[in-house]
């Protein structure tokens, strides 16, 4: 698997890093991490910057990360870019959501390095 | 884990919950900061110096608040950061907002016919002792308290009908 471009995004800087360790535990390797502490942040950073891979929290001030998922939709340079959420927010309503918006996986919080890799490796697929 | 209880809107038996609330608990702990909670160390009362709160709305409606040592707190940041506590700083208040945040949607999760229709704040992080705290809930608060690193934390939920 070739080195991966991800953007963590998280208001609590702490589970940005605690995302980051794990996606490495998960044993994918990254050659750059952005990270952005809301949804409208996330927009700018990824409008800037070509990513393999988006992490994602849900609630989030300023723009939420449903919202955040809906918006990416429009942006050219993100076509294709699988989203993952990380929340605490664990209902069917949040994960029919979450998917309806266009996010490819969904993690509860807690979760172990595993259940990243179960989720994220098969996203990836063979050219990454 | 899949423990859960069932939950209709008109009797609510709050005192079924408490194991949920020390398993929710003891699951944040052993999978994001890689321990294990243990007994809480006889005759030693909870010091409040850090208060983590996240509010609780919609079919479930209160709060839950976990409170540590200041010692705790920045174990407990440390393990989430793999840092020795003594280099952590101003990472505390965020660290244990987010443990609070994690306990309460494992906690709710587990709560079945409530997780669709309860919605989390973002938490709150007070940190002092010397206050006085006021809660509108109906009841008094369903409380455990947990062994951590030889010191008693809290975690409380109060809810409000």
């Amino acid at each position: 698997m070739e080195k991966i471009r991800v953007l963590i995004v998280d208001d609590s800087s702490v589970m940005r890093k605690i995302v980051e360790r794990s996606i490495r535990q998960a044993g994918i390797d990254l050659s750059e991490v952005h990270e952005a502490s809301n949804g409208a942040e996330a927009l700018g950073v990824i409008k800037q910057h070509s990513v393999d891979l988006v992490l994602c929290d849900i609630n989030m001030p300023v723009m939420d990360g449903l919202d955040f998922v809906r918006q990416l939709q429009a942006v050219e340079s993100a076509k294709g870019v699988p989203v993952v959420m990380i929340t605490t927010e664990g209902s069917e309503s949040h994960v029919v959501q979450a998917l309806s918006a266009g996010a490819k996986g969904y993690i509860r919080k807690p979760f172990t390095p595993e259940q990243v890799k179960e989720h994220v490796v098969p996203l990836l697929g063979g050219s990454k | 884990m899949n423990t859960t209880v069932n939950m209709d809107g008109s009797s609510r038996n709050t005192e079924s919950w408490l194991p949920l609330l020390e398993l929710a608990t003891r699951e944040v702990f052993e999978i994001m900061l890689g321990c294990k909670l243990e007994a809480p160390p006889a005759t030693v009362a909870v010091r409040g110096e850090f208060t983590a709160m996240v509010g609780l709305a919609g079919q479930l409606c209160g709060l839950l608040t976990l409170r540590c040592t200041s010692r705790s707190a920045a174990a407990m940041t440390g393990k989430m950061l793999n840092l020795d506590a003594s280099e952590v700083h101003e990472q505390v208040w965020d660290a244990i907002g987010e443990v609070a945040n994690m306990i309460a949607g494992n906690f709710k999760n587990k709560l079945t016919g409530i997780s669709d229709s309860c919605m989390l704040s973002v938490p709150t992080v007070i940190s002092g002792s010397d206050y006085d705290y006021h809660s509108m809930a109906d009841t008094g608060p369903l409380e455990i308290i947990l062994g951590f690193e030889g010191a008693p934390i809290s975690v409380a939920v109060e809810i409000h009908s």
